[in-house]
């Protein structure tokens, strides 16, 4: 199992470089940044000046290496737009996103593993067709419009739960809910396909002839089969939930860094968009590593792999 | 004695597309405490599925009726899946064909061992484990205890029909139902296997429905046989009976095809029943085995009865007893 967690620990960190790499390069994506920076009608010593000023004229691999190690130490630079140091930025916006991120997944393994585990229990039961309804629903109401109905109706209408803003619990349910949904379907789908499946295998059986009550059967010998693949999958979601909480944050005003991300983008504040970039990068491939090791845990013959 | 398990009229309906699938069709039989029943057919003729339909564990789809089925004086027709549950693994237990996928692959032997034992007699996990241990070493498992943390991928397909075997005795059942515990293994553990279930049988006295094809294992386990043809049992008696004087055309073309070191020539194809088992959607015409059967008349069209021939022994053939014994039947 060390071997295993050490072998998974140095992937993830070669997978991480090349990220870093990647979202530097971005900087030069949209062509000679200090003539972005530097805005209409800049001359060209303006611009010489603010590409000497940002070390833009030195070799990419100096740059790189020079950020890299900045980064390392916490040090993603100064933000263009706002003057202040990018960690400041990000520490201060961080913690929505991360609260978003982790209540959506939450209640999108919640509502879809037992939704996905009961339709595969009745296979084409009126409970099934209902659950494939909703799922589908799911994967087709874009999120900002979804998000949108549910402010109106539950926050305009009804009055149940504040329109916007970040300043209490209770401002987080509805964005939950839309990024949540979001999730759902493909998680309660491969759920139910999983457990169609393992609910066939001779092991099963066996439970059953053993005399293992029905419900034990089903959550103790038939999930933990059949769940290994979602594992994957919902790590990977909440790797897109915290990408998809940009839009999500933008209509609930939740000001985090989803948030500052797209406004980062539209400001051309490149260390900011850098390191929001690299991290979100990071917690996906933390996330992956999570997953793997999770996966082990529910199957030991991926221990040996 | 008293009978541990009554089966009358027991039968399997499974809806196709196609129409009615009859797969059993109206076994009975009567099993008493520390006896052995063997089943002998070749495949599908539905033994799997009649043990399966005894330990009500029949996929979903299938139905199972019978006019009685009983088990230590209790009626099992009736009884929902929870009830039941509390009855298999306790009372009755089975030990599977597939040992390679019988076992899941999620958790240790020992986890697996030990959690029927708890469920049904609420024991605890240190009295489940010394039991997991005995069995193991019982079942011919050397350095038992060190392989309860294992996982059945660590296993060779022996040891884990041995742990399945394990399993399967775990809260000393009255009822063993052995659904070819021995086809999937390589011929040497097979007689390995079969000497311990034996043996452990009669040190437990438990009663035991083995289901077969090979006629061969047959001979060194059995009380009773029933040969089953095409849903039904068209022979039943003791070993004795059935191997010395059979009686049913299809059990004599069965022993006929067993090649004997001596009287077989070397080289010489294998036996085998010419015909194929009739289509068992919906009813067949008389006997089933007709179109395959050297015998057969035109009387055979009317489906004959399993009748008592001579002490015990039935057949279902419209032929008499003496006739039928002194039928001799080589298949080619």
């Amino acid at each position: 199992m060390l071997h295993f967690f050490l072998k998974r620990l140095a992937l993830a960190a070669l997978v991480a470089l090349t990220v870093s790499l990647i979202s530097f390069s971005l900087l030069f994506l949209a062509g000679d940044p200090a003539i972005a920076l530097a805005g209409e009608g800049a001359t060209d010593a303006d611009i010489h000046a603010i590409r000497t000023q940002y070390g833009f004229d030195r070799p990419v691999m100096e740059q790189y290496l020079f950020w890299l190690k900045n980064a390392l130490a916490g040090d993603f630079g100064t933000s263009y737009y706002f003057k202040t140091p990018v960690i400041n930025l990000i520490a201060e916006k961080m913690p929505t996103t991360m609260i978003l991120g982790l209540s959506a997944i939450s209640f999108a393994i919640l509502l879809s593993i037992p939704l996905g585990v009961l339709a595969a229990v009745k296979p084409n039961s009126l409970f099934d067709r209902i659950a494939l309804f909703i799922s589908v629903i799911g994967q087709a109401i874009p999120s900002f419009w979804f998000g949108l109905i549910l402010i109106v109706t539950f926050a305009v209408k009804l009055r149940w739960v504040p329109v916007s803003g970040s300043d209490s619990w209770q401002h987080f349910i509805l964005p939950t809910i839309v990024l949540g949904y979001y999730a759902t379907p493909a998680i309660m789908r491969l759920t139910r396909a999983g457990m169609l499946e393992v609910l066939r295998a001779d092991y099963i059986r066996t439970a059953r002839a053993k005399g293992i009550r029905p419900g034990k059967v089903l959550f103790k010998h038939a999930l933990r089969n059949a769940v290994i693949p979602v594992v994957g999958l919902a790590a990977v979601q909440l790797g897109f939930m915290l990408g998809g909480s940009v839009i999500i944050e933008s209509i609930f005003a939740l000001n985090g860094a989803g948030f500052l991300a797209f406004e980062s983008i539209s400001r051309n504040d490149f260390p900011v968009v850098q390191a929001l970039i690299l991290i979100f990068s990071l917690i996906y491939v933390l996330l992956t590593l999570l997953a793997d090791l999770l996966n082990a845990w529910l199957d030991p013959r991926i221990r040996v792999a | 004695m008293e009978n541990l398990l009554s089966v009358k009229n027991l039968r399997v309906e499974i809806p196709l597309a196609a129409g009615q699938l009859l797969p059993v069709r109206g076994i009975s039989f009567d099993l008493k405490k520390g006896e052995t029943l063997c089943v002998v057919g070749e495949s599908g003729c539905g033994k799997s599925l009649t043990s399966l339909a005894i330990m009500g564990l029949l996929p979903k789809i299938a139905q199972r009726k019978a006019d009685r089925l009983e088990f230590a004086g209790k009626d099992l027709t009736g009884l929902s899946e929870r009830q039941m549950s509390a009855i298999r693994g306790n009372d009755m237990a089975m030990i599977f064909q597939e040992p390679m996928t019988s076992l899941n692959p999620a958790y240790t032997i020992g986890n697996q061992l030990m959690e029927g034992l708890i469920r049904h007699k609420g024991v605890s996990r240190s009295t489940a484990r010394d039991r997991a241990i005995l069995l193991l070493e019982k079942v011919g498992i050397t350095a038992a205890a060190s392989r309860l943390p294992q996982y059945p991928h660590q296993l060779s397909g022996g040891l884990r029909q041995r742990v399945m075997i394990a399993m399967s005795l775990m809260c000393t059942p009255d009822l063993i139902i052995a659904d070819e515990p021995t086809t999937a293994l390589d011929v040497t553990i097979q007689a390995q296997i079969l000497r311990m279930i034996k043996e452990l049988q009669a040190e437990l006295g438990m009663a035991m429905i083995f289901i077969t094809h090979d006629l061969g294992v047959v001979a060194r386990i059995a009380d009773k046989i029933a040969v089953m043809y095409a849903g039904t049992f068209v022979e039943t008696g003791t070993a004795e009976q059935i191997f010395n004087a059979p009686m049913h055309p299809y059990t004599k073309g069965l022993l006929s095809c067993i090649p004997v070191p001596g009287k077989t020539d070397r080289g010489s194809r294998l036996g085998s029943i010419p015909g194929i088992v009739p289509s068992l959607i919906g009813g067949i015409d008389g006997c089933g085995f007709r179109s395959r059967c050297p015998y057969a008349q035109d009387a055979c069209a009317t489906e004959p009865t399993l009748t008592d021939r001579e002490s015990g022994h039935t057949c279902r053939c419209i032929h008499e007893a003496s006739k039928l014994k002194a039928l001799t039947w080589e298949v080619a």
